[in-house]
Parts: C-alpha cells; sequence; structure tokens
C-alpha cells in the first residue's frame, strides 16, 4: 500500500491505460513539457512521446472533434480541458456530434473527456464551474465524477476502457487534500454507473458527489457527535447513468433524504434524483426531499462571495437537522 | 528562428508627429504599468492578492503604445485588453486603485468582487473587460463597431489577441464577421512567443499572426512590439482607416513574455538565454528612455522624476485601499438580472 492523493491516483490510472493499450493517447493544452496546467501529465511525455502526449493549439473544439474522429478509427484518446470551463467551446461537438453518434451512424466513440471542475478556489466565474448539468441533459453521454483517490483512479481507468464517451470530471479542491492508501501492483477499477455507500446511518440519508461529498461526510460526523444522529452518505459517483437501484435503497433504509452539491440549483441534478425517487419511492419517505446546493447566481471572486454562494458543511448541518426534525 | 527575435521594421523618427508633452505621457503609462505591477507581485507575495497574478513585463510597449493611438475625446474609441493589456486600459483611464481593488476583491472595486484582476470595463472611458474564454471578445467587439456603422458615429473599435487565443473558433468567427461587414474595428495580435507552456510552432503553422487574418481579406502589417512608437505608428494608420470606412485592420506586434504565464509558474519550459536576451536588449521601456534622451526630447531628470511621482501615485493608491473591507457576503445575490432585482436567498440559510 502506499499513500496517493487523487491527483497521483489520477495520474497512476491514466499512466497505467497508457502503459496497458497503446491505442490510449492524451490531447489537450500544455499536456506535454508543461505536464498540464495541474501536472496531472507530467512525466507522459518523456515516457510516451510527443505522439501520445499531444500539446494542442487552444481549440477545445478541435480537440474534442479530433478525438471522436480518432475513436471511430479505433483509437482511446483522452482529452483535456485545462479547466473545465472552457468545455462550453466544445458544447456543440459533445452534444451534437459525440453523444448521438452511435445511436444515430452506429459509430462507436470511446472518448474521455476530462478537466479540473469546481469551487472553494477562489477562482471567479471562469475558473470554478460545475458542468455536470450542462451535458446530463443529453442522451449518449456519461459523467463520472470521483470524490476519492480511489475513484478517481478507478473511475478513470473505466473511462478510458469504456466503449462509449465519457466526461470524467475531476475537483481541483481535492486534487492534493485527498489522499488514501491505495494497493500497489493491483488493478483498482470503479464500475461506472455504480454508486458507493460512503457511510452508514438509518436516521437520514445525504446523497452528494465530489466535493460536496467530503463536506456530508463531515457534517454527518458533527451530527452523530452533536446530535446522535446517525446519518448515511452515498456517493453517486457516476451521474449518468444514475444508479436508482442504491438511491432506492438508501431511501427506503432512512425514509428522509438530502440531496447536496456545488453545482446551482435551478437545473441541478438534484432535481433529477428528487423526481426519480418521487416517481419510485414515494411512499418510502417521512418527510420532503431536500436540496442543498449553490445559490443561482455566477460564481463570484471574492472570498466572502464564494462563501456565501456555495453550499457549505454548516449548511448541511442545519438542513440535516430541520429534515431529522421533521 | 526569426520569428522568435524583434522584426526590423522602420522605427517611426522622433517624435511621430507627438508632442513632447505626449511623448513623456507615453513614457509615464510605460512607467505606470510596469510599478503598478510590480506592486501587484509585492501584494501578491504578502498574500493580498486573492487569486492568481498576470504580468506584462516586456510587453508594455505595445499595450500602451497601440491604447495611444486611439482618439480618447469626445468621439472616444473603444478597446477590450486581454489579461496582459493593463497598460491599455490606464491609457484609457482606468485608475491603479481600481486595479488594486480588483486584485484584492475588495468591496469597492468595479465589479464589486465579483470578478478578478483586470476583468472590469468602464462605458464611459471606453472599454469592455474580458472574459476569460480566450477569443470571446473578438465577436462581442465586432458588435461595439457594428454599432458605431449603424449609428454612422466616427468611432473604432480595438481588439486584442495572443498568439494562442487565435487559435480559437470564437477568434475566427468574430474576425471573419467583422471583415465581411467591413467594420471599424483594429485587431492587435500578440506574438509573444508562448501560451502558457505552448510556443507558436504548436500553435499555428504560419509564420506570422499578420498572415493568418489576411486570409479573410484583413489588410496586416508586422511591427516591432517592443518600440512603442512604431506600435503607435501602425496602430493609428490602421485606426484611420477603419475610422475612414476601409473596414477591418490588424497590427502583428512581435514581443515577448518575460514573465511565466502567471506568477505560479517558474517558466522551466522557456530558454533561459532567449529571457535574459529580450531582458538586457529588448526592453521597451529601456528603449523608449534611450530614444527620448538620445534624440533630446528628454533629460535623464524629466524621467527620473515621472519615476517618482509615479511611485507616489501607486504608493497612495495602495494605501487607499489595502485595508478595505472584503463585499458583504450576501451583496453576492443582487443583479443576476433587471428584474428580478436580486437572486433568492436558499432555505437552510433561514435556519
Ligand atoms: C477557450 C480557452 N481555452 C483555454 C484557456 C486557458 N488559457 C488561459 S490563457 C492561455 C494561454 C493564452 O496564450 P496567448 O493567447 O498567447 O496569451 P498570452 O498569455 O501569451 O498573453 C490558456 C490556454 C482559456 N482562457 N480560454
Ligand atoms: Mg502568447
Amino acid at each position: 500500500m502506499a499513500e496517493v492523493t487523487y491527483l497521483e491516483a489520477l495520474r497512476q490510472g491514466l499512466w497505467e491505460e497508457m502503459e496497458r493499450d497503446d491505442r490510449v493517447f492524451i490531447l489537450g493544452e500544455d499536456v506535454g513539457i508543461y505536464g498540464g496546467a495541474f501536472k496531472v501529465t507530467e512525466g507522459f511525455v518523456k515516457r510516451f512521446g510527443e505522439a501520445r502526449v499531444i500539446d494542442t493549439p487552444i481549440s477545445e473544439a478541435a480537440i474534442v472533434g479530433a478525438a471522436a474522429g480518432a475513436a471511430h478509427m479505433g483509437m482511446r484518446p483522452v482529452a483535456e480541458m485545462q479547466f473545465i470551463d472552457f468545455i462550453s467551446c466544445a458544447y456543440d461537438m459533445l452534444t451534437n456530434y459525440v453523444a448521438t453518434a452511435r445511436y444515430r451512424a452506429g459509430l462507436p466513440t470511446p472518448l474521455v473527456v476530462r478537466g479540473p471542475c469546481g469551487g472553494y478556489v477562489r477562482g471567479g466565474p471562469f475558473h470554478s464551474q460545475n458542468v455536470e448539468a450542462a451535458f446530463f441533459h443529453t442522451p449518449g453521454l456519461k459523467i463520472v465524477y470521483p470524490a476519492t483517490a480511489r475513484d478517481a483512479k478507478g473511475l478513470i481507468k473505466a473511462s478510458v476502457r469504456d466503449d462509449d464517451p465519457v466526461i470524467y470530471l475531476e475537483h481541483k479542491w481535492l486534487y492534493r487534500r485527498i489522499k488514501e492508501q491505495l494497493p500497489e501492483g493491483e488493478e483498482v477499477l470503479t464500475p461506472i454507473g455504480e454508486a458507493r455507500l460512503a457511510r452508514e446511518g438509518r436516521d437520514l440519508s445525504i446523497i452528494s458527489y465530489g466535493a460536496t461529498l467530503w463536506k456530508s461526510l463531515e457534517a454527518a460526523e458533527q451530527l452523530e457527535r452533536d446530535d446522535g444522529l446517525a446519518v448515511e452518505v452515498l456517493d453517486l459517483r457516476t451521474l449518468l447513468p444514475l444508479d436508482d437501484a442504491a438511491i432506492m435503497r438508501t431511501v427506503k433504509h432512512t425514509n428522509k433524504v438530502l440531496i447536496v452539491h456545488e453545482d446551482t440549483r435551478t437545473g441541478g441534478l438534484a432535481g433529477e434524483i428528487a423526481a426519480r425517487i418521487n416517481e419510485q419511492a414515494f411512499e418510502w419517505l417521512d418527510g420532503p426531499i431536500m436540496r442543498v446546493t449553490a445559490h443561482d447566481v455566477p460564481l463570484p471572486y471574492a472570498p466572502t462571495l464564494e462563501d456565501y454562494v456555495l453550499p457549505q458543511t454548516d449548511d448541511i448541518v442545519k438542513a440535516a437537522r430541520w429534515l431529522a426534525a421533521y | 528562428m526569426a520569428s522568435r527575435t524583434a522584426p526590423a521594421t522602420q522605427s517611426p523618427p522622433i517624435p511621430a508627429g507627438l508632442s513632447r508633452d505626449q511623448l513623456l505621457e507615453i513614457y509615464r503609462y510605460l512607467r505606470l504599468t510596469r510599478t503598478l505591477e510590480e506592486r501587484l507581485t509585492a501584494l501578491y507575495r504578502q498574500s493580498k492578492v486573492v487569486g492568481g497574478l498576470f504580468r506584462s513585463l516586456g510587453q508594455e510597449g505595445e499595450s500602451v503604445g497601440s491604447a495611444y493611438a486611439l482618439d480618447r475625446g469626445r468621439n472616444r474609441d473603444f478597446l477590450s485588453p486581454l489579461i496582459r493589456n493593463l497598460g491599455s486600459m490606464l491609457v484609457m483611464g482606468a485608475e491603479p486603485v481600481q486595479i488594486l481593488r480588483q486584485y484584492m476583491a475588495k468591496a469597492e472595486s468595479p465589479t464589486r468582487g465579483r470578478e478578478l484582476n483586470i476583468h472590469f470595463g468602464d462605458l464611459e472611458r471606453g472599454y469592455l473587460g474580458q472574459i476569460s474564454h480566450l477569443g470571446d471578445m473578438i465577436p462581442v467587439m465586432a458588435g461595439v463597431a457594428l454599432t458605431f456603422k449603424l449609428r454612422a458615429e466616427p468611432r473604432v473599435a480595438l481588439v486584442y489577441i495572443g498568439d494562442g487565443g487565435m487559435s480559437t473558433g470564437t477568434f475566427h468567427e468574430g474576425i471573419n464577421f467583422a471583415a465581411v461587414q467591413r467594420l471599424p474595428l483594429v485587431l492587435i495580435a500578440e506574438y509573444n512567443c508562448w501560451a502558457y507552456s505552448t510556443p507558436p510552432a504548436k500553435q499555428f503553422a504560419t509564420a506570422h499572426l499578420a498572415d493568418r487574418v489576411r486570409g479573410y481579406g484583413v489588410p496586416a502589417v508586422t511591427v516591432d512590439g517592443n518600440d512603442v512608437l512604431a506600435v503607435y505608428e501602425a496602430t493609428r494608420l490602421a485606426v484611420e482607416r477603419a475610422r475612414r470606412g476601409k473596414g477591418v485592420h490588424a497590427v502583428e506586434v512581435k514581443t515577448y513574455r518575460r514573465k511565466g504565464h502567471a506568477e505560479h509558474d517558474d517558466q522551466h519550459y522557456v530558454p533561459k538565454e532567449e529571457l535574459e536576451r529580450w531582458a538586457r536588449e529588448n526592453d521597451p521601456i529601456d528603449r523608449y528612455s534611450k530614444r527620448l534622451l538620445d534624440s533630446g526630447w528628454a533629460e535623464q531628470a524629466d524621467l527620473k522624476d515621472i519615476d517618482e511621482r509615479v511611485r507616489a501615485g501607486v504608493d497612495a493608491a495602495t494605501d487607499a485601499c489595502v485595508d478595505e473591507p472584503a463585499p458583504e457576503p450576501e451583496s453576492a445575490l443582487p443583479a443576476v438580472y433587471a428584474s428580478p432585482a436580486t437572486a433568492e436567498r436558499l432555505w437552510f440559510r433561514g435556519l
């Protein structure tokens, strides 16, 4: 076993897939000699060469489009967005071309688009975004969002091996904050489409993913300590397709649900999750399905403002208390 | 590689049609840009700057020279800067205290702490703040120029693009749109040898940025970007032609990014000798000072006096805002829309 960060786990996963399968290649801005803005691909160009670690022009649509063409031809491209905020420049390629390729033309398009997401880092409105909701609405794409180091590794490997296009969202607030013991010399794979029970409890369920998974766990511990509440926490890990079975299992176990995400409220994933619970487990509920999310504003830069807009541990604690008492 | 040195364009004779006061004013903007950025570096090291810090060291000449060619009188021209065009904003009238407040995310900053660094605008003074997404300001500034044309106002819009940013699709859509519409738009294309860690050879397959825009029917010249008067002169001609209804014009400035992409970047990928050579032989402020002195337009004492006044001004601006408060948390909610006036405070904040 060795202790690795979330970032290092992701890096290892990518590295291992490059070693295992020579169809895998990386393309993106400054991924070569610089090793990527956050150093996820540090050392890759030295090991795998410039042909498999391609520094591209600042052209996100071309990066994703070229990845799609290569994927059709049997390659396994992994495209990096320097910050996930710039994936909007490739929105057309992803939603119109990539997502529909199999359905309309039977074209396999096994590619991964990955990049750093999220706030809590004083990045301002264009270096803090969460983009899952923008793609969640598009059949044909898969979306994964690891919260742990193990899943950072397990999901990148599974994404590379998946036969469909996967958007792999990695949280930059977790990059170096999260550390975990991972086995050496043993394959770490996280199946796409499976949520993970991060904490067991019987009083209330919190459903979350990404950075707020950790804030939810922190809240759960505080609630156990201060209120004697046993809070269950479900880490979704894959956002598209959602793991309905795992969601309903926890609902039926605790009968109360709080959905927590860092993305803004309106049109965020919590709405869809709540609708599914309503359809599939309504009679099991002992309270309303509640949401803790970001406020519906662009993410501001000043620490006081960012802290106000984003959901904090204290918000989760208060919301859970309210729901527990319902 | 020829393209990694400044081109040997003919430098205009000093004074290039400028008065002595104007020549010294240009010097003052150059000095102000550098001094203000040096102050920001100091504040960054003291952790007073909230996010990243982007320097224009070695590129002050092209920002100041290009903006100085605009009409800043009654029929104000309009520009949109990039992250390394602080100098152009100062020329248009942005105040050092605003820049300092922005970087420190103060409540009184132009964006009230919502946006970072020099991402802010002032419609009165004639500049529009960029967003991070490179290329996006090209079509937007085409729209500004379109309005000048529709209203038959004799005004010009000027916009910057980097050797990296020119690879975006948005750039190409925007410049083509403007060219087809024959809009009064001037493009300053900055060949500064780097886009983060990526050199021009990995960004485009032509020798010059000018070659690329000519393909859209846009006349383009390439000038020594570290010769402030050469940039001024080329931009002035471009602006004049654009103002006379001759459509989009481009000026490519060859220069060099002497710091990392941002303060955190140690530039390990940059050849050290190349960096040192540009610093030693081709600093835009050193070159301009020398020309002013050699041609007798200024004495050493004149320049020293400007340097001191600039420093005092930056000191005063720093003192004025460094201890100002951060924005009130709830001020995050208003003005997402004109109506409703404020976003909803979410339920859990009332618990
Ligand atoms: C569409 C888009 N993709 C990626 C980025 C990330 N990014 C910010 S600056 C930069 C390099 C810009 O290079 P250049 O345009 O040459 O400007 P310079 O930094 O040299 O002034 C990159 C890749 C971005 N801002 N926008
Ligand atoms: Mg550049």
